[in-house]
């Protein structure tokens, strides 16, 4: 018999709100999740959450066109509908969660400004907004009584005649590996960031539903969108909140001039992401920068409006820029942020072609939600507090979806092999004997190697070498020792397996860059800086077929909004 | 900056001893107890077991103590506490089991924090949105801000010696849903809080408002809910009898009546608790200080004025 009709791979927010609603669709469901629920990146969120709720110059509509806009038109259109319509309920749900939202003078729910949008859409908790939803998340698991494996670490996905049955994984806790299996299975599993150095992700986000998919034969779509974020710290790439902006601070140069004037006369420093990041590293690489960075100034904002609305970005400049915001700009730069990329999916949630003719698939019984999937709302950029919303309407239809499906699929055992083999391949990797190569040192050359050549700007030649780097870096990989051989929280263990991950991921965001020739949202190739509707106006796709890496490509859908020229 | 960083080490799988060692490090100035460990465990000793994430004091992995007091390993630099050539000790959270090194099971801690029906509770749930005040959700962002790190429950006073009082982290997240005007549980809620390990089992240390590293001061949301609940009434409880004989005490006769603090709070004809604290007071009395209860409880010289300044503050509180 299956533990569970769905088991949910991630306890972040996408995680959390598809197993609420697979609890309420009346699913046997389990999260199953490295960290503590709370402890997931989704805290990290700070400047807020999107929706077109009311208020008289906002609509849907003009949600989705921002959407698609600052997608530059490779979001899926029917995904994006999806979203933004749903967008307004889902933060009334949330309120009523228990959320605590600014308010207006009414005592109803308020807004700020945020980037690339037409209207204040952005509903927020001061700078903390990530957090306030993710621990309120956590109280309604705690009211539903979900159950969830913690600290379990899950090292790959059981597959039976093509269809997802369940994970193998390890209880950090106690060193036991188990098999645990189910008749769906959702990733909600988070980014990829730390395949970057630096990067503003925590250091959990390593990548791990997007390379156990992808092993298991899923299709990845759009892996070489990855989005720097305009405002990071120089030493540690910590993030500062895109809300600064959205309160009215300034980006300076080293003259003190506010530069994104030129760039993007009409929306300033509330352009979207990839146009800002690119405005500050031109002017750092034309020499108007100061030691590689540019300033974000809230100075003007004044005191009482930054302790109450950016009290989180004020302790952060302060503990590690060791700047006070209150009295000066601090330095800042574009960093790793976020992958616009991920599992394919259909708006559905579902990482399988249901049409069997669309020419992707990936093993039925599987689907995704959040940062690890691409159901294509982002397509090239994605906008600020667009990402949160993703993961609670995506993470709702997942739990409903795979409730659904879960009950369609008559109960089974799965054979005992999968385990053995499992513990098999685990043997032979702690059997290996020291050869002097550390998991750290190969983490931050793959690391170092994809900040340089698939950041901000990028090229052929770059892009090749990153390729060819990453491949040299795999096959020394598959020789790594593990140092460590106890069982007990074997944090040696994990990060290993986290760098396998890594590395299969780096190796299609590389090869997916390479393919696309063109620029497009966060993909700018310095040798080749046109968008190219007519020829590139599709997703790119990475597969591992027999063992090799494969790339294709797939159509966008359209519904109501041709492309145009994408000015801010 | 070079430092010798003194960590503990326990691995059951080798020994049930706890042990420590030593780590000589040279690392930039800019560098984090967090940093600095992580830098141990990649390519020094791989076998080092802590908890750590975001490396932005926001996902509430990395609380340790840091000679001797529980902090975010994350968001406190290493020259900030060790000098140059100096040691540090880094032991993992108290009043917690330790499962590796610097690695804790918080079982107990969220066993707690369930206890507290930690989820917003309405009678009704409106069509849209709850109205409220902005100034109310503000108020709430101080304990919203809790990251459930465990620092507070580390180094609780009162946790030490009393396993089951329910602890700083857990009632400030109870405090969040006191003072939530959507909630309408807050009677219930105070009620729980007003039994045995409850608000009036907090000892009034401070040290969970000195340990927390993100503002909650889980102390102050404590006493806001002692105030709540003598405020509806609630006065007939050993904690409350106890302010209330405290405030007597001090404000007749300038200082403290211990005798008949003990008396009063737990109740002059609970002879059962009188009799228990038997032992104490001749400990003290043994010790040479045992005060004098009333009627031989002398009053200050001067007490008159401090009658007046607990005359003062209750008129500036009305």
């Amino acid at each position: 018999m299956a533990d569970h009709d769905v088991l949910v791979l991630g306890a972040g927010l996408a995680g959390m709100r598809a197993a609420i609603s697979a609890h309420r669709a009346g699913a046997n469901v389990a999260m199953i999740s490295k960290v503590h629920p709370v402890r997931s990146h989704s805290n990290a969120a700070q400047g807020g959450i999107n929706a077109a709720l009311r208020g008289t110059d906002d609509s849907v509509d003009s949600h989705v066109f921002d959407t698609v806009k600052g997608s530059d038109y490779l979001g899926d259109q029917d995904a994006i509908e999806y979203m933004c319509i749903e967008a307004p309920a889902e933060i009334i749900s949330l309120e009523h969660m228990g959320v605590i939202f600014s308010r207006d003078e009414e005592g109803r729910l308020g807004t700020r400004a945020f980037g690339g949008a037409s209207s204040a859409r952005t509903f927020f908790v001061a700078d903390i907004t990530g957090q306030a939803i993710l621990h309120v998340m956590y109280e309604q698991i705690i009211k539903a009584g979900v159950s969830s494996y913690e600290e379990w670490f899950v090292t790959e996905l059981i597959i039976e005649d093509g269809q997802c049955r369940g994970v193998i994984a390890i209880e950090m806790l106690s060193g036991e590996t188990r098999a645990i299996t189910a008749k769906a299975v959702i990733i909600a599993a988070g980014g990829v960031g730390r395949a970057f150095e630096p990067s503003t992700n925590a250091l959990i986000c390593t990548g791990d539903g997007l390379a156990l998919a992808y092993r298991a034969g899923a299709t990845l779509l759009d892996m070489e969108m990855i989005q720097y974020h305009p405002t990071t710290l120089a030493g540690n790439g910590v993030l500062l909140s895109e809300a600064a902006r959205g309160e009215g601070a300034y980006l300076l140069n080293s003259k003190g001039e506010r530069f994104m004037e030129h760039y993007a006369p009409k929306m300033k420093e509330l352009a979207s992401r990839d146009v800002v990041s690119r405005s500050e590293a031109t002017e750092i690489e034309e020499g108007r920068g100061v030691d590689g960075c540019v300033f974000l100034d809230i100075r003007h904002l004044g005191r009482e409006a930054i302790l109450t609305k950016l009290g989180y970005i004020h302790e952060v400049a302060r503990d590690y820029a060791g700047v006070d915001v209150i009295n000066e700009p601090v330095p800042i730069r574009p960093g790793q942020h976020y992958i616009m990329g991920g599992i394919k999916t259909d708006v559905d949630t579902r990482a399988w072609d249901v049409t069997g003719t669309a020419g992707w698939g990936g093993p039925t019984g599987l689907f995704a939600a959040g940062e690890t999937a691409c159901v294509s709302v982002h397509g090239g950029n994605r906008l600020g507090a667009n990402s949160l919303l993703e993961t609670v309407v995506f993470g709702k239809r997942a739990g409903e979806v795979a409730t659904e499906y879960a009950r369609s699929i008559s109960d089974f055992k799965v054979s005992e092999s999968h385990l053995k083999d499992a513990k098999k391949r685990m043997k032979e990797v702690a059997d290996r004997k020291d050869n002097g190569l550390m998991t750290a040192a190969m983490r931050l050359e793959m690391g170092q190697t994809m900040n340089e050549h698939l950041a901000v700007f990028r090229n052929e030649e770059g892009m090749q070498s990153a390729l060819a780097e990453i491949r040299a870096i795999k096959e020394r990989y598959s020789t790594l020792p593990i140092h460590h051989k106890g069982s007990i929280y074997n944090t040696d263990l994990i990060f290993h397996t986290e760098l396998g991950y890594m590395l299969d991921v780096a190796e299609t965001i590389a090869a997916s860059g390479l393919l696309r020739k063109e620029s497009r949202g966060a993909h700018f190739r310095k040798d080749i800086p046109d968008r190219n509707d007519e020829e590139w106006l599709k997703h790119t796709t990475a597969r591992l077929v027999n063992g090799v890496l494969e790339v294709g490509t797939l159509p966008v859908t359209m519904t109501r909004w041709e492309p145009q020229a994408r000015v801010y | 900056m070079q430092a010798k960083v003194k960590v503990q080490r326990y691995d059951p799988e080798k020994s049930a001893e706890i042990t420590f060692q030593d780590y000589e490090v040279e690392v930039p100035n800019h560098f984090t107890v967090l940093d600095t460990l992580v830098k141990i465990r990649e390519e020094v000793d791989p076998s080092l077991a802590l908890r750590c994430s975001c490396r932005a004091a926001i996902c509430g992995s990395c609380a340790m103590r840091v000679d001797d007091q529980a902090r975010l390993a994350c968001n406190t630099r290493l020259a900030s506490v060790v000098e140059d050539g100096g040691e540090v000790k880094i032991e993992p959270m108290g009043n917690q089991n330790v499962v590796k090194d610097l690695v804790v099971d918080l079982k107990l801690f969220w066993d707690k924090v369930r206890d507290i029906e930690p989820y917003l509770q309405p009678d009704v749930v409106p069509e849209e949105e709850f109205i409220a005040s902005n100034e109310s959700m503000l108020n709430l962002l101080t304990p919203m801000g809790c990251i459930m790190c465990g620092a507070c429950v580390s180094d609780c006073t009162a946790l030490e010696v009393d396993k089951s009082f329910i602890g700083p982290a857990a009632l400030a997240k109870t405090y969040r849903f006191v003072a939530d005007p959507r909630d309408d549980k807050t009677d219930h809620r105070l009620g729980k809080m007003n039994s045995a390990g409850g608000v009036w089992d907090c000892t009034r240390c401070y040290m969970c408002v000195e340990v927390c590293p993100k503002g909650v001061a889980p102390m102050d949301r404590i006493m806001q809910m002692r105030d709540s609940l003598m405020e509806s009434g609630v006065t007939n409880t050993p904690g409350a009898r106890h302010v209330k004989s405290f405030e007597h005490s001090v404000s007749n006769s300038g200082w403290l009546d211990e005798t008949m603090l003990a008396v009063d709070s737990w109740g002059k004809f609970n002879l059962p608790k009188l009799v228990g604290n038997l032992p104490l007071a001749f400990r003290v009395l043994r010790r040479g200080k045992f005060p004098l209860p009333a009627p031989f409880h002398h009053k200050v010289p001067g007490n008159k004025n401090i009658k007046r300044i607990f005359e003062r503050i209750s008129n500036a509180k009305d």
